[in-house]
């Protein structure tokens, strides 16, 4: 790490242009996943009961799946209700 | 002859669309080329006094499309660059005296003649926007180092995106090198990183904008601009030459090499 750094460290802060640019990943994750949101989500949705029901038993009328925002992270929630597990056929 | 239509686009306004879409039209025709710039900002026209063609404005784009005139009357020739020419755009009428059919339409029409038809998209998603890109074929976006202005260029690319336009090219303007080397301004590589799309341009702050547009001179005319070269190299690279970008170093000093021994600078 350069010298400067270890300053701007020590102050507590981090270059402006280090900041405009984790500010903007993150609010174009928000901005991308609200405008795609219905056709990513529902792909997405679509994928995860195929891959999921190999394994167990879901309901997936009552599968959801959405961003969920907080301060400096966007996360993927997914609440998918289990029916049943699938006997185990284990190698 | 079959020509290239291509949109100039931005999403936020004030970024640079007019003058690069003068500045680009000028230098291709400087290179040889038959260019139309077609200003489609109804309402908010500002081509024709950045191209300094004002005066000669008798009918416009709205004239054209509703057939109150021919497409050749309301084409202004620019005396100064062979094979120059503007459309200009309505000045009283609202966005919706024109549409995206229509735009089409003339689009097609246009690049029968020339070899491009550079078209000034206007600020914002709406109407404006759905017409300039209509006709299009390729997308051009220009955007500043800045959080807003990168924000709604990717916006921008979604929309293009979805208007079937998925190989827009970035041109990033008015950066200053020496905010970048402080680390007070995000660097080329932050922003194609972040919007994951392919460069065309780096456009320097440059003084001598302002003095051309004053003046209804395009800046690559002026053989000392660092932002008028700039262009003459976007230019080229539309024409599918290999151009180097240009180096945003300047007069260094002994201070900034004492300072980037220190790991002060930025690169």
């Amino acid at each position: 790490m350069a010298i400067w750094d270890l300053f701007s460290k020590l102050l507590g802060r981090d270059r402006s242009s280090k900041v405009a640019k984790e500010r903007l990943r993150l609010v174009l994750v928000h901005d991308r996943s609200n405008t795609a949101t219905v056709d990513v989500l529902n792909e997405l949705k679509e994928d995860l009961i195929k891959v999921i029901s190999e394994y167990m038993e879901i309901d997936e009328n009552a599968l959801e799946v959405s961003f969920s925002n907080s301060d400096n992270s966007v996360a993927l929630v997914a609440n998918i209700p289990v029916i049943g597990m699938r006997r185990a056929v284990g190698k | 002859m079959n020509g290239n239509v291509l949109v100039i686009t931005s999403g936020k306004g004030g970024v640079g669309k007019t003058t690069t879409t003068a500045n680009l039209g000028t230098a291709l025709a400087m290179m040889g080329k038959r260019v139309v710039m077609v200003d489609t900002d109804i309402g908010l026209r500002n081509l024709d006094v950045v191209m300094g063609l004002e005066n000669r404005i008798v009918f416009d784009i709205v004239d054209v499309v509703s057939g109150h005139c021919k497409l050749k009357q309301a084409l202004i020739k620019d005396k100064r660059f062979e094979g120059l020419y503007l459309l200009p755009a309505a000045q009283t009428k609202e966005k919706t005296a024109v549409s995206p059919s229509q735009m089409k339409r003339l689009s097609e029409e246009l690049k029968q003649e020339y070899d491009y038809v550079l078209v000034d998209c206007p600020a914002g998603i709406e109407q404006g926007f759905r017409n300039a890109v209509a006709g299009a074929d390729d997308a051009l976006v220009v955007a500043t180092p800045e959080v807003s202005s990168v924000r709604d260029a990717d916006r921008i690319i979604g929309l293009l995106e979805a208007a079937g336009l998925t190989r827009a090219r970035l041109i990033i303007n008015r950066i200053r090198p020496k905010m970048v080397r402080r680390g007070d301004m995000m660097d080329i590589e932050d922003i194609t990183e972040v919007l994951a799309i392919n460069l065309i341009g780096v456009v320097p702050e440059d003084e001598i904008i302002v003095v051309s547009t004053n003046r209804g001179e395009p800046a690559v005319t002026e053989y000392t601009s660092r932002a008028g070269e700039a262009y003459r190299r976007v230019a080229r690279r539309l024409l599918g030459e290999e151009v180097p970008f240009m180096a945003l170093e300047y007069n260094e000093g002994i201070f900034y090499k004492f300072r980037k021994m220190l790991g002060m600078a930025a690169r």
